[in-house]
């Protein structure tokens, strides 16, 4: 598909109509639709409801709409439009609020002159008469194919916007202009092997529910950093990696989320607020633009693409605003950046999949979801990757997907949890005995994992230090001994334990309280670089290394342990922000001469 | 559109009522149904439309209906409900119609009650604290205007006196009242009876608006209640530029009654026979909440519902506690002390706290003191748990220290009793005072200088 059919197509819809037949609730089934084509956009009505053909039969359709269907009824017309559902793609994207199927939140807000969302409303994704300054980067006569880059255009103060050539097209320069366009512009002609002329303007389509072609994937062998202490150390997650954050409610899902997208080092963020509160988008509107990003000095928003179908907003949009998302997130993955996808939350994803099933009439899976639920889960999250991406430059960009589930209760046995665990590599667990005695993050350190951490230990070795992976081992293996040293304590108490067991105890409550509780809320405990998250974790873990053999003696008392001066100073440690390689090892040596006096 | 009389019914079975040969209807459309020998017609909506044939859903009751005879007519519009600003005052039963013998409304305007969903663009983010004179709740999990705060409560547990209590005594910064709007879901009729005579007693009831729909009443009357209530608190907060105060009470027997409905019309049920779509019809009441750019007006909402069996994993409160802000849970075992109110205050969670507080709102230590007894109560309970096994002699002076503070912090600071109404500073002193049980050392969240500025010293010195 090129954009040159797509933008005709879009401009001649009146092409050919239907009847509907039936109503309930979103789904609509409509007769005279034999030659429409599966995800084909439809328009529902005289008012124009935006809708998708999700089944063909003979020549009834079932439509789902993505607005409210009250006032509909058999009779009223159905609209084709030839065109499948697709989401538009051109610089103006970022620093963009949309609603599931990519029509701008403020625009809507414009054309219903009040503060909810009135149906029927039409608006272009993009500005479309605003004019971008756009710099060639290939003259005529060169020859160029699927994924080359033609020019560039300054999105935002932040972003470089490279326009490509559109998947299936290429050829040979014919015509290239440099200068303002709009984006509906022809900038480029392209003179295909056929001889066909291609025109090219900023603006491409892209259907969303079809994954944009790559090259090829690549093993991802570098962790997304979070500035999250036990993101990064204990349960890292790849460049370009899928993970899952289930949680029960209060958990903290949101806050873990918004602070990922808040400081990791992917250069474009699509937060998918799907089926959640309409106040937590709303925060994100007020909060990205005030804060500044740590990569770059420059606000957040100048990074972000926010996608908003809150809880109360149509069901069906909401089935499609995850796509929307990871397409236009694929789009900047293509362009050569590194991405990030939020999504949250999938299990809303997912009931409104399970409602349109219903309505279907289809055999219900588990709990009502339809059959197809897994299926559908692994292939959105097997768009994540890291990409050798289209084009002769050999760009290599990714995207990371994380998503959050609501399992009800918290039980991670329902089918959504169940069917998102078996596709993503890193998976923290939320716990809601840990938020109930507020230690934030509230994520559970025995039950999460991140697959992707085998993977990282050349980085480490290379970037942050040489024995990164012994002593995020080591200090693990403490926290899963802790566990079942305080199961005994909890049966005989404190007095049975040898001062080697005590010891455990002391520097895991370490890593727990500080190192891994962290305040999302303080500007200077949210974000922690991963070299100084080293620092840390080796000081503490020094404190065990250090204490082994002390303890062992005879004359060892556990009182003077904790009066060292260098004991109460840990909890501190995440508070030096200026601290370098060598305060920590400092401080290392320090613990060490303090606990070697204890001995003697 | 069509105002035919259709006389063909073929099917009533429980709240559905299926209408044969229809043309031209809607979905959604509000469908009046005269039945023989009644005066008063009985009014439904469309649920499922194909041609020919209508699955209506009867609002009120369809006892005693018959198909002979009766006669349907679909409106050609949705079900609307008029409002007004006198409705101020006024009692109304579950389906919209004035319940206390006063004049018909004349309505300034006819709105449909779904409402329309809140772009969230057009939102502006709560940040007004609000003053419950409840410690327990502006000290720990404050509460803001605009915010959704639901009460998790059990059977047997005094929800109503914590909700009246707090409709009586919840006060802006600027020492405003709140617009009430008051709606009951199936409740007995004492329990509705509680709340019109508490309302009138503190003298809120010309600041209120009323619904009543009580266990005696139509169960499917009550899906469109509480929509009611909130499409009257929207025009109240949107139009007139009120802050307005709903209380939903008992969200449990609504979810029920949807229930009942999805039943009916044999849906593919999700968890313990709830409907599939039970979060989104739930999202569509509590997101009705909130703050608009521009308006002076607020919605704040407290529905109410009952846990059953005390299980917060139960669809209702888990799908509740996904949609709202937080939570405010009863505590068994507080009432059982004869404390309160019974405020569970480690359970509970306002999500929007941190808009509400410090300097400027209520006091520039609010925060820091706050997690300080957190901290200090969630160490205290501890205590008391390893005390029971282990034995009191097993503890050594700061852990009894402790246990102390966790008792006063319980009998003297959640349970201040039904009528004391305490602003936030005195409140906040009281939380100093307690702190003073405690030694110092152990005071690790809160900074020196707070200590020095605010913890009362006559006492420190004693302990």
């Amino acid at each position: 598909m090129t954009n040159s059919q797509e933008t005709t197509t879009l401009n001649n819809e009146d092409q050919a109509t239907g009847v509907i037949e039936r109503v309930t609730g979103p789904l609509v089934r409509a007769n005279g639709m034999s030659s429409a084509k599966l995800y084909e956009v439809v328009k529902v009505s005289e008012e124009k409801l935006l809708g998708e053909i999700i089944e063909l039969h003979g020549d009834i359709a079932a439509i789902q709409v993505y607005e409210e269907t009250a006032g509909i009824g058999p009779g009223d017309v159905v609209y084709r439009t030839g065109r499948t559902m697709s989401v538009a793609l051109a610089p103006g994207l970022l620093e963009s609020i949309y609603d599931g199927v990519q029509r701008p939140l403020k625009k809507i807000e414009v054309a219903s002159g009040n503060c909810y969302i009135k149906r029927g409303i039409e608006a272009d994704a993009v500005d479309m008469s605003k004019v971008w300054k756009f710099t060639p980067t290939v003259k005529v006569g060169d020859k160029v194919e699927s994924g080359d880059v033609l020019g560039e255009v300054q999105e935002t103060s932040v972003i470089v916007h490279k326009v490509m050539v559109p998947p299936n097209e290429g050829g040979v320069v014919a015509s290239i202009k440099e200068g303002e366009f709009k984006v509906t512009d022809e900038i480029v002609a392209l003179k295909r092997e056929d001889d066909s002329i291609a025109s090219i303007t900023m603006l491409q389509y892209w259907p969303i529910r079809k994954p944009r072609p790559k090259k090829n994937k690549i093993f991802p062998s570098e962790p997304l950093r979070t500035g999250g202490r036990s993101v990064d150390t204990f349960f890292p997650i790849a460049k370009g990696g899928a993970g899952c954050i289930p949680g029960p409610f209060g958990a903290g899902k949101t806050v873990t989320q918004q602070s990922i997208a808040k400081h990791c080092d992917a250069q474009i963020i699509v937060y998918i607020g799907c089926g959640e509160r309409g106040n937590e988008m709303t925060e994100v509107l007020s909060e990205f633009p005030h804060l500044i990003d740590p990569n770059t000095g420059e606000p957040l928003m100048k990074r972000t693409i926010l996608i908003a179908n809150t809880s109360n907003m149509p069901v069906a949009a909401r089935e499609a605003s995850v796509y929307t998302g990871i397409t236009i997130a694929e789009y900047y993955r293509d362009m050569g950046y590194n991405v990030a996808l939020m999504a949250d939350s999938t299990s809303r994803w997912a009931e409104a999949m399970r409602e349109i099933s219903g309505r279907l009439e289809e055999m219900p899976g588990e709990e009502g979801y339809p059959a197809y639920l897994s299926s559908r889960t692994a292939e959105f999250y097997e768009r994540a990757g890291i990409v050798k991406t289209l084009g002769s430059d050999d760009r290599t960009g990714s995207l990371t997907v994380i998503g959050a589930v609501s399992p009800p209760g918290g039980d991670l046995s329902e089918p959504v949890s169940q069917a998102t665990l078996r596709v993503t590599k890193t998976f923290w667990s939320l716990d809601a005995d840990l938020a109930y005695k507020k230690h934030f993050p509230s994520i559970n350190w025995l039950n999460s994992y991140s697959l992707y951490a085998q993977n990282f230990e050349e980085f480490w070795k290379k970037e942050i230090a040489i024995d990164f992976a012994d002593v995020r081992k080591t200090a693990m293996t403490l926290l899963e001994k802790e566990s079942k040293l305080l199961e005994i304590v909890r049966l005989v108490g404190m007095e049975s334990l040898s001062n080697g067991d005590r010891l455990v105890l002391e520097v895991a409550r370490m890593i727990r309280e500080d190192f891994l509780f962290q305040n999302a809320f303080d500007k200077d405990d949210a974000y922690t670089p991963l070299e100084r998250q080293y620092g840390i974790l080796k000081s503490i873990v020094t404190f065990y290394d250090a204490g082994l053999d002390a303890v062992q003696l005879p004359e060892f008392n556990f009182v003077d342990f904790t009066k060292m001066p260098c004991y109460a100073e840990v909890a501190n440690l995440k508070n030096q922000l200026k601290w370098t390689e060598e305060d920590y090892q400092t401080f290392q040596d320090r613990v060490r001469n303090e606990i070697g006096a204890l001995a003697g | 559109m069509s105002q035919k009389e259709y006389t063909d019914i073929s099917s009533i079975a429980g709240p559905l009522v299926i209408v044969e040969g229809v043309e031209g209807a809607k979905y959604e459309e509000l469908v009046e149904v005269n039945v023989t020998g009644e005066s008063v017609p009985r009014f439904g909506k469309v649920l499922d439309i194909s041609k020919g044939r209508a699955v209506v859903q009867m609002f009120g009751d369809t006892s005693g209906m018959t198909a002979d005879g009766a006669r349907a007519r679909f409106r050609g519009e949705t079900l609307k409900l008029g409002v007004s600003e006198d409705m101020l005052g006024r009692v109304f039963n579950g389906a919209g119609r004035v319940a206390d013998g006063g004049p018909e409304i004349v309505p300034e305007q006819r709105l449909n009650i779904g409402g329309e969903p809140m772009n969230p663009y057009s939102r502006e983010f709560p940040n007004d604290f609000i003053q419950t004179g409840i410690g327990s709740i502006d000290v720990m999990n404050t509460l803001v205007r605009g915010q959704k705060l639901p009460i998790f409560s059990g059977a047997g547990l005094p929800h109503a006196r914590l909700a009246a209590q707090i409709a009586r005594q919840a006060k802006v910064n600027d020492g405003g009242e709140f617009a009430i709007v008051f709606a009951t879901l199936g409740v007995s009729f004492e329990e509705a009876e509680y709340f019109r005579r508490e309302f009138e007693e503190a003298g809120a009831l010309e600041r209120s608006v009323l619904f009543i729909n009580t266990a005696a009443d139509p169960v499917v009357e009550r899906i469109s209640t509480p929509r009611m209530a909130l499409t009257t608190a929207e025009y109240l907060a949107f139009e007139k530029g009120k802050h307005v105060l709903v209380i939903l009470t008992d969200l449990t027997n609504y979810c029920e009654a949807l229930r009942e409905v999805s039943a009916a019309r044999k849906e593919v049920p999700g968890r313990r026979g709830y409907p599939g779509y039970l979060y989104t019809d739930l999202s569509t009441l509590y997101e009705r909440a909130g703050r608009v750019k521009g308006k002076k007006g607020t919605i704040t909402q407290i529905p109410i519902l009952t846990m059953p069996d005390d299980d917060k994993t139960h669809p209702v409160p888990d799908l509740t506690g996904y949609i709202t802000e937080g939570q405010f849970v009863i505590s068994r075992e507080l009432y059982r002390k004869g404390i309160f109110p019974p405020v569970d205050v480690q359970g509970s969670l306002s999500r929007l706290w941190s808009a509400g507080v410090g300097e400027g709102k209520t006091r520039e230590d609010h925060s820091a003191l706050k997690d300080q007894l957190f901290a200090s109560y969630a160490t205290g309970r501890e205590v008391r748990e390893l005390a029971v096994v282990l034995g009191e002699a097993s503890l050594d002076d700061a852990d009894r220290a402790h246990l102390k503070f966790a008792d006063a912090f319980e009998s003297e600071f959640v349970g201040q009793g039904e009528y004391e109404n305490r602003s936030v500073q005195e409140s906040l002193d009281l939380g100093w005072k307690l702190l003073t049980l405690l030694p110092q050392t152990s005071l690790k969240r809160v900074k020196p200088a707070q200590i020095e500025k605010y913890m009362p010293k006559t006492e420190a010195v004693k302990k």
